[in-house]
This record gives C-alpha cells, sequence and structure tokens, in this order.
C-alpha cells in the first residue's frame, strides 16, 4: 500500500476558499474545527489509513555547518520566506485517488462561519523499498 | 521455544475450533492469545503436544469471549463446553483459511495482513511493523478485514489466483522490522503447495525460491541495488536454486502453463547462466512471449523489450519499447539503459536522470542516478 503526506501550509499554497484567519472565527467555529480534526483522524484510524499526524511551530531557523571546529551557522527566520510549513498527515492508503479523496476530506475542514475552508493541501508520495520481482 | 512451530500450528488450531462451532474471527482472536500465552509460559513449562495445549487454551478463550457475548446480550445461550471434534480433515481446513483470508471482498492490503494473521501466525505488532503503520491501524485493517468476510461460509472453496495474488504481494513488498517478510511469503506458500496440487502455487514458490537464492547478492555492503548483470553469482544461494528448478520442473511438466510458471521459468535461465554473459536471452525472450500471451501485462511487455534489447540487440529493444506506454512505470529507466546500449550516451545520461526524478523508491533513484553521473563523468572526460 502506498504511503502519502497531506501537506498543511502557514504560507505558500494558493489562497483558500474560505480564507478568513482563525483568530477571526468565533470561539465556537474554532472548536467546531478541532473536533473535525479529532474526527478525522479517529476515522482514518478505524479505516486501517493512519500513518501520523503532526504539527509544526511556525518558528524556524535556518541551521548550516560552520566548519572543521566551528559553531553552526544560523540564520533566520525570514519573514519573506514562500513556503511555511503547518503540519502533516500520513495516510497509507491503497490508491491514489482514495488518497485524493482523504485530503478533500480534511480540506472540507470547517472554518469562519461554519463553511468548509477549502484549502490547499499538498499530496506527496512516499518513495518506498524497490520491489524484489522486477524481470 | 520454537516460535516457527507455534506459526505453523496457527492455521490448524482457528480450523478446529471453527470445526467446533466457533466463528471465524472469534476463533482467530482466540488463537492469537493462546499464542501469546505460549510465548510467556512455555518457556518454563513446555507442554507434550503443543498442538493439544493450543486447542485447549484457545478453546477456552472462545468460551469465555462467548458467555461475556452473552452476558453483554443478556439472553441465554446454551453453550457446549466439550464438544466432540467434528468431522472434516485438517488439511482442507487450512486450504479453507487461505481462502477465506484471501477473498476476493477483501483489499489487497486487508487480505495480507489477515493471512499473516491467520494463517502465519504472526502478531498484529510484527505486521505493522513490515508494513510501516502503528499498531492500532494494523488491528483496525485486521478487524475490519475480518468483519469483511464475517457472512462467509467457511466451507467455501475459493479461487486459488487469489490466494495467489496474496502471497505474491507478501513475498514483493514489505519492510521488514521483526520478521523476514520474504521468508515468511516462502513458508506459507510452501505450506500451500502441501496442501494443493495446482500448477501455478508450485510456479510461484519455484519463483520465490529462484529470487531468494540471490537475495545476499542482490544489494552491495553500502545498502545499494546491485542489477542482475552485476551480481556476484558465487553469492547466489545454489540450495534454493536447485530446490526452485526441481519444483518448476515438476509443474511445467504438467503441461498447464501460467504467468507464475512463466515468470518462474525467466528466473531460471538467470541461475542457470553463471556469468551474465552466458545468458540464454533467446529462450528468455520466448518465455516472455507466453508471458504477455497469458497476462497481456504491460509490465511483462516492458522486460520483454529489455529482452530483446539483448538477444537481438539494444536497437531491436528500442523497437519494441517504442510501442510501450512511456507511462509505465521504470519506461524511461529501461529506455536509458536500451540508447546507452545502442551508444547514444547523451540520450542515455539524460533519461537516467529523469528517470531517477521518477522513481518510486529511493535505492532505485540511488541507482539511475549513479548511471547518470557515471554516463556524464564519461562525456566530460572526452
Amino acid at each position: 500500500m502506498p504511503k502519502y503526506l497531506l501537506l498543511k501550509h502557514y504560507r505558500g499554497a494558493p489562497a483558500a476558499v474560505n480564507d478568513v484567519p482563525m483568530d477571526q472565527w468565533t470561539p465556537e467555529e474554532v472548536s467546531a474545527h478541532v473536533r473535525y480534526m479529532e474526527d478525522f483522524g479517529a476515522r482514518l484510524e478505524s479505516t486501517g489509513e493512519f500513518v501520523e499526524h503532526k504539527a509544526l511551530s511556525p518558528e524556524g531557523t535556518f541551521v548550516r555547518y560552520g566548519g572543521e571546529g566551528r559553531p553552526p551557522v544560523t540564520d533566520g527566520p525570514f519573514a519573506e520566506t514562500k513556503d511555511l510549513i503547518a503540519g502533516w498527515t500520513i495516510i497509507d492508503v491503497e490508491t491514489y485517488e482514495r488518497a485524493l479523496e482523504l485530503a478533500a476530506e480534511l480540506s472540507a475542514a470547517p472554518g469562519a462561519g461554519g463553511k468548509p475552508i477549502h484549502e490547499w493541501l499538498e499530496i506527496r508520495p512516499f518513495l518506498t523499498v524497490p520491489p524484489t520481482i522486477t524481470e | 521455544m520454537d516460535e516457527a512451530l507455534l506459526r505453523t500450528l496457527t492455521p490448524t488450531v482457528i480450523s478446529v475450533l471453527v470445526r467446533r462451532g466457533a466463528d471465524f474471527a472469534t476463533a482467530e482472536d482466540a488463537v492469537q492469545d493462546a499464542l501469546v500465552e505460549a510465548v510467556r509460559v512455555w518457556p518454563d513449562n513446555p507442554p507434550r503436544d503443543a498442538k493439544g495445549w493450543l486447542v485447549t487454551v484457545a478453546w477456552r478463550k472462545v468460551l469465555d469471549a462467548i458467555r461475556a457475548e452473552t452476558a453483554r446480550r443478556d439472553r441465554e445461550v446454551r453453550v457446549e463446553s466439550e464438544p466432540a471434534p467434528g468431522p472434516g480433515e485438517a488439511v482442507d481446513d487450512t486450504l479453507q483459511l487461505y481462502f477465506l483470508c484471501a477473498h476476493p471482498s477483501l483489499t489487497p492490503a486487508a487480505a495480507v495482513a489477515l493471512t499473516l494473521r491467520a494463517v502465519g501466525g504472526l502478531t498484529t505488532r510484527q505486521i505493522a511493523q513490515a508494513y510501516l503503520v502503528p499498531e492500532a491501524t494494523m488491528a483496525q485493517r485486521i478487524s475490519r478485514a475480518k468483519r469483511t468476510i464475517s457472512d462467509v461460509r467457511f466451507t467455501r472453496h475459493g479461487d486459488v489466483a487469489t490466494v495467489l495474488r496474496v502471497l505474491y504481494l507478501v513475498f514483493n513488498e514489505g519492510y521488514g522490522g521483526d520478521i523476514d517478510v520474504a521468508a515468511e511469503a516462502i513458508r506459507l506458500t510452501r505450506q500451500l503447495a502441501g496442501l494443493t496440487h495446482h500448477e501455478e502455487v508450485a510456479g510461484l514458490l519455484a519463483l520465490m525460491l529462484l529470487h531468494h537464492a540471490r537475495r545476499a547478492a542482490r544489494t552491495g555492503p553500502d545498502g545499494r541495488l546491485v542489477p542482475l548483470a552485476e551480481q556476484d553469482r558465487g553469492r547466489w544461494d545454489t540450495r534454493l536454486i536447485t530446490e526452485g528448478v526441481d519444483v518448476l520442473q515438476a509443474a511445467l511438466a504438467r503441461d498447464r502453463l501460467g504467468e507464475y510458471q512463466a515468470q518462474a521459468a525467466i528466473a531460471a535461465l538467470h541461475a542457470d547462466a553463471r556469468t551474465a554473459e552466458e545468458t540464454d536471452w533467446v529462450q528468455i525472450v520466448e518465455w516472455y512471449d507466453e508471458l504477455v500471451r497469458l497476462t497481456d501485462s504491460p509490465v511483462a511487455r516492458l522486460n520483454r523489450a529489455v529482452a530483446v534489447g539483448e538477444a537481438d540487440g539494444a536497437r531491436a529493444g528500442l523497437v519494441a519499447l517504442a510501442e510501450l506506454d512511456p507511462a509505465l512505470p521504470r519506461h524511461t529507466a529501461v529506455a536509458a539503459y536500451l540508447h546507452e546500449r545502442d551508444g547514444d550516451p547523451v540520450t542515455a545520461a539524460r533519461l537516467y536522470a529523469e528517470a531517477a526524478r521518477a522513481a518510486a523508491s529511493l535505492a532505485e533513484r540511488e541507482h539511475l542516478t549513479r548511471q547518470a553521473a557515471r554516463l556524464n563523468a564519461q562525456l566530460r572526460a572526452r
């Protein structure tokens, strides 16, 4: 079964249909959103398709090797960086079509006014191990 | 404590419980519980009769489950605590389990998981590790699979082809963890071959043995993929090859060819060549023709193009390749290989790099990237 990463962006994805920042929602709308996400995760587990769900802090720093005996060099955070990943869900499904279906379901999480956000999610296949029989 | 023995007893014990009247899902759970208990108890207190012990303990668990269920429903159900063993042959029952676990109503992933648990006797945790998912996810996958087949009659014979597809998947995909998934697939196929005389079961067993024989030579010390032509054939397991060839020849002699026998025949021809140069590519092309006739599979056609390239020259291989859909997985990698053989390193290098970007596995990507890098370095040195 192929595994897919459903990637959620703070920045860098095209604008959602219902594109209102979360802090402008009512508290009930925030709760409804969180509940939807929890239910989605539970549903995935019950269908045997759940692998992992993780969220990232928006704060990040770039770092690189500074040379022999020197400390690592850090830079940023850069407010203008195009891509900012918010978190991911990893699923293990039968087909690509099923992965799209689940991503769409995740994107339908309710936002402002209780309406679906229609958020753009990036979907990426994982590299696998090569099959034994190839000839 | 012999865990392998425990595992081989799993389907028999499930069958005994089902014959005594337990439903499959309950029996399967009970045997898993009994296996766990065996692992705990046996080291200090080994039973004289392993199977008898498992049946007794698992049957007690079935009764517990039925009583709990009865209590929950709050109604009286009379439970026979010591029923006489029902009719039926144990051999046939194990065969039924294979059919049930590969039932066509199950998705491939569900059938694989259920087969490994109910026929293979592996734990949910081991199966989860082999497929890199959390244990809870695998547990759900297995219980859903059991619900899906809860109405299937245990006595109904199925189609051997569905079972073979599941076993092929177990052999060909899986990451490992605690258990050797490929070896487990061979064990289950070998056991199946003892239960039925279907030629294709023998064909699949031969195919697995012949590929498993190359396992040590397939990856380099750094984990890199070593292509067939570059493998150290001294590291091939001759015992497995001999067994694979014997099994295959016995199957072919019955003159009912199928896709697994054809694939095994190709693997046997590779095994037969002491060096890559000695490979009988003409015969291999003929087997691919059979395989294409039997399956009409695009993957078989792609592999046939490679074989044609070896038998009749790279140009002929490219002609065969030109008839195929370029969107096929590995199509670009094959094109790169044939173009290099055809004396066009510039095109080959470009295609290798392109194929690397499209590779489905890390090992393949690294292999293809290395090929592109090798050609580019040669081109720069000109």
